[in-house]
């Protein structure tokens, strides 16, 4: 075997074991965030300051029941969370994140911090979240009551409602960067200007990160986009149903939706690994520290905001988000006619 | 050969998924099969070094289109197609018109296999393999022959897409009284 | 080849009108009146104008859409098939309530799908065309929301109109497969330098795209869809569907098969001698059984898909202008046929029955004059317009040998003034059933009844004084087959 091959590997298993923890993480992180903004502890007892609380989690997940209803279709009812939570890794796989490197020395040639480089990439990431709400629909169907169906429902809705937004975001940057690959996007915004103020695509899109930032919640149905399971209307939602580590699949492509959006939104609008103090070899750690920042604006968010409307949402997205998508393409596809690329 | 076996495999895929799509009852299933013959295409596209092609395939067809049917066949909550119906209408009829469908049917598959198997040596006639364009790789490629040599069709697509729309609205809105 | 925009003036035209209609739309406050009509009006009559100053040039713009006089004869038609149904419109849209500004709009596209899909020399354009013109077609179709009638047969025709353009995308893709292009010229020049016998795959190409065609042309066994669709869809839809729809779909049938495909004749020849001939067949005697007048006309215009066939398979020049004849004679005769129908509709009746029509004479005689010389077109008398566009039409067959077609299309004509004669005897000799609502006077618009004149006009012009308009077709297909 190449050493380039080990190396890939490597990374393969990297991220891969960075997703699962990130989900673990990011439970433990919203629970003590929420009860930060409650003026709560949170949990506190497993563990020092509780932080093997989400070991604890797991553990109970796993010695649960797995129930399904009698009515239920039984091939859908468990290819649905599969379907979730593949698609939910499977995009991370072309994101990249950190600077070409030879693992100090170690290659002959250096290779991108990523699964795999794609020249598409960007559509590629497009099309494995569009993916991912098959998980959410068929669970939503499969499940054969009421309360998962209306969430299922609701669920494409909203999801087709802001793809487009999203996708109108997304184009305003890739006209800026002149590419797909995120590899290029992100080394397109290495620099400064005037040496003070980064060349992130942030300062020239920011309607556009705006954009993408509202957008990626209400595909992530995260708070306060979550209609598809939102409590007092429809118990859990789509996974009403679910229980065990079944449930513990949707619970976790959640999460790493979220980490994935944000990993994106960083190589797209805040320049990836480009960060100063650090040498290129570390950009990774600016990688983290922008995602985690990210992150955190999600959790923040979720527990500072109420629950919209279900038509407000809708409304909101075909009439106010889109129309300002549309016109933020238009002016940027302007601005890079007049100023040049 | 590792491309020739993909391509059986990604082929048959699109093929039996797509027979199998109007052998369900269960219309649900047959919009879950439809998914998968499109995915089977998307992976034929990137064995012709299409990757954008393949890529837009999953994200318009797969990923929007028939997040709509779903949605649609979930909203209107339509059942399992029974058999009740098929069989109130006449037994001669229903025979005589599944039998007439299935001859039909072999004979398609009959036509399909020869016009394929001339089709070998048509390829010699006019060398279409050898003289065709490079093969369509960059997104810049695909942008640059839209706007230019298929301008026009492009603007006549924007016309047809904007036909059905007013078509939509019209025969689904809601009065307002 | 001159490169410049000119050849899609006439097309431009129509587009922008149909844009003009949905921006005064948008303007428009609820309850308020809007004379959304003159715009299209006046859209088509600058779309005749540029056609009347494009003719003889030749133009060709960005490569696909030819402002050949073939195209552009076929253009005037449509325009002329364009006036009428709008000026038919306004009666029809207030009495059912139709959304005007969507009505228009979609009529108007619908018009400039069939000028493209008459110009284009590309198959995928072609197609386009065809499916902007479907679309709009299916939709007017349904536009009465609140009929179950026009519902189903908006609901047929669209499904079996999805069906038909797969057949045809299908036969685009096995053109292209056998010669890598989509355009007619390259392809025609690739068949055309190499001899087929009866490859496979070139019969399929032909083979579905014949479908295609047959589909949209209502040619039998592809027809089931005309008659549901054309009793549901409100008369002035009909009349501008069995016209334009059709006049559209030969044009590109002719240019596809005789200029592209031409050397491949030995394939597609008896598939249309069959089709001709199963067409006009069935269609006149399934006609002579039916009791619903726009049932009637409606495989009356199957019927007259066949003697169109029949122009095609001749496959001679004098076939071609023929071809070109009857749609405008049959265009003119059809559209001014249901446009009568439109105005006789009433809020609670469609009045669409055979026996309706009992006692037209008494109670408007010029509507029941008017209809009569309608039928009596369609029929084939002289000195109409639509015995000259027969006569011209076995001419040709007879010159191609076809003695056969011609003596099946003439007997076939025979019969179906049958049921022409049946309706013009309704009209004049036959009091109204007692048990029956007599048939209420109804009121004609000025712009429906300068309509009606001026189709009454050209039918008479077309039957006595042809001369000039067979020039102008002769020459049309002289220049480019």
């Amino acid at each position: 075997m190449s050493p380039t091959l080990i190396a890939q590997i490597v990374i393969l298993l990297f991220v891969f074991f960075m997703l699962l923890n990130s989900a673990a993480i990011m439970v433990y992180v919203e629970r003590k965030v929420a009860a930060l903004l409650q003026q709560r502890f949170g949990p506190y007892l497993t563990g020092p300051h509780g932080l093997l609380q989400p070991l604890a989690d797991v553990i109970k997940l796993m010695f649960k029941e797995e129930l399904r209803p009698k009515a239920a279709d039984a091939f859908l009812f468990t290819l649905a969370p599969v379907i979730s939570v593949t698609a939910a890794f499977a995009a991370f796989a072309v994101v990249p994140f950190g600077a070409s490197t030879t693992f100090f020395g170690l290659l002959d040639h250096p290779i991108p911090l990523q699964v795999a480089d794609v020249n598409v990439a960007v559509l590629v990431i497009f099309a494995i979240t569009s993916m991912g709400v098959y998980g959410i629909v068929l669970s939503g169907w499969s499940s054969n009551s009421k309360y998962a169906l209306l969430g299922g429902l609701r669920s494409s809705a909203q999801m087709i409602s802001y793809e487009l937004s999203y996708g109108m975001a997304l184009g305003a940057v890739l006209l800026l960067g002149n590419s797909l690959s995120l590899t290029e996007l992100v080394n397109g915004q290495a620099g400064y200007w005037f040496h003070v103020i980064p060349r992130w695509f942030v300062f020239l899109q920011p309607v556009g990160f705006v954009i993408f930032m509202i957008a990626g919640i209400a595909e992530t149905n995260r708070a306060p986009f979550d209609f598809p399971e939102a409590e007092q209307e429809l118990v859990a939602g789509y996974h009403t149903e679910y229980s065990s580590m079944r449930f513990a699949m949707f619970f976790m492509a959640e999460y790493i939706n979220m980490v994935t959006v944000s990993a994106v939104a960083t190589d797209l609008f805040l320049g990836g690994w480009h960060g100063p103090f650090l040498p290129a070899s570390l950009g990774w750690i600016w990688f983290l520290v922008k995602v985690g920042a990210l992150l955190f604006f999600y959790v923040w968010m979720r527990w500072t905001l109420p629950r919209y409307r279900y038509d407000q949402l809708m409304s909101f997205g075909w009439k106010v988000l889109l129309p300002i998508a549309a016109l933020n393409l238009l002016v940027t596809a302007a601005g890079v006619i007049y100023f040049g690329a | 050969m590792p491309d020739q076996i993909l391509f059986y495999l990604l082929g048959g895929l699109a093929v039996v998924a797509s027979v199998l799509v109007i052998g369900q009852r269960n219309p649900i299933h047959s919009v879950l099969l439809l998914i998968a013959s499109f995915a089977g295409l998307s992976g034929l596209y990137v064995l012709l070094q299409a990757p954008f092609v393949a890529v837009i395939q999953i994200i318009i067809y797969a990923g929007a289109i028939m997040v709509l049917f779903l949605f649609v066949v979930m909203l209107l909550n339509v059942g399992r197609e029974d058999t009740d119906v098929d069989e109130q209408s006449p037994v001669f009829v229903h025979r005589v018109s599944m039998r007439v469908g299935a001859l039909l049917a072999g004979l398609l598959v009959v036509e399909l296999v020869w016009a394929l198997a001339s089709a070998g040596t048509l390829g010699g006639v006019f060398g279409p393999m050898s003289q065709a364009p490079p093969a369509v790789t960059s997104v810049r490629t695909i942008g640059h022959a839209l706007f230019t040599d298929y301008a026009f069709a492009f603007e006549v697509t924007s016309i047809l897409i904007l036909v059905a729309m007013v078509g939509a609205v019209v025969l689904a809105r809601r009065e307002a009284k | 080849m001159l490169f410049s925009m000119n050849a899609i003036v006439p097309l431009a035209c129509v587009t922008a009108a149909a844009l003009a209609a949905m921006v005064a739309e948008a303007f428009r406050t609820p309850g308020e009146r809007m004379p959304i009509a003159p715009l299209g009006l006046i859209g088509l009559v600058a779309a005749g104008i540029a056609t009347v100053l494009l003719w003889g040039h030749g133009y060709v713009s960005f490569n696909v859409v030819a402002g050949d006089d073939f195209g552009l004869f076929v253009t005037g038609v449509l325009v002329v098939i364009g006036l009428l149904t709008i000026a038919f419109s306004p009666a029809t849209i207030e009495r059912e309530q139709l959304p005007a500004g969507e009505y228009y709009a979609l009529t108007l596209f619908a018009i400039a799908g069939m000028i493209l899909m008459a110009q284009a020399t590309d198959l995928l354009v072609i197609f386009l065309a065809l499916e902007v013109l479907s679309l709009s077609v299916y939709v007017l179709t349904g536009i009465r929301r609140d009929s179950r009638a026009a519902s189903e047969a908006s609901f047929k025709y669209f499904l079996l109109g999805a069906f038909s353009s797969a057949f045809f995308l299908y036969g685009i893709a096995l053109t292209y497969a056998l010669t890598g292009s989509t355009h007619l010229d390259r392809v025609g020049q690739l068949i055309a330098g190499h001899t087929f016998g009866s490859g496979a795959m070139e019969t399929f190409a032909v083979g579905l795209l014949a479908v295609g065609f047959a589909f949209k042309v209502s040619a039998v066994p592809f027809h089931m869809w005309a008659p549901d669709a054309y009793e549901g869809a409100p008369p002035v839809v009909t009349g501008f569907m069995a016209t334009g729809v059709k006049a559209a779909a030969f044009a590109a049938f002719v240019r596809v098969f005789m200029s592209a495909f031409g050397p491949l004749s030995a394939i597609w020849v008896p598939v249309l001698w069959g089709l001709a001939v199963a067409t006009m067949i069935l269609g006149t005697v399934v006609g002579v059984m039916q009791t619903n007048v726009k049932r009637l006309l409606a495989y009356s215009s199957i019927a007259h898909a066949g003697y169109l066939l029949v122009g095609m398979v001749s496959a001679n020049a004098v076939g071609r202008a023929a071809v070109l004849f009857y749609l405008l004679a049959y265009g003119v005769t059809n559209v001014g046929a249901f446009g009568v129908l439109a105005l006789l509709e009433s809020k609670d009746r469609p009045n669409d029955e055979l026996r309706d029509l009992a006692g037209l004479w008494n109670v408007r005689p010029g509507l029941a004059a008017l209809m009569t010389v309608f039928l009596l077109s369609l029929g084939g008398f002289p000195p109409l317009a639509g015995f000259i566009g027969k006569w011209f039409i076995f001419t040709a067959a007879i010159q191609s040998g076809y003695y056969g077609l011609a003596i099946i299309g003439v007997l076939t004509s025979v019969v179906s003034v049958f049921f022409y004669l049946r309706i013009v005897v309704m009209m004049y000799m036959t009091e109204p059933e007692p048990g029956r609502a007599p048939l209420s006077a109804p009121i004609v618009p000025r712009l429906a009844g300068a309509a009606l004149g001026l189709a009454t006009i050209v039918v008479f012009y077309l039957g006595i004084l042809p001369t000039q308009l067979i020039d102008l077709a002769t020459q049309s297909v002289a220049r480019i087959f």
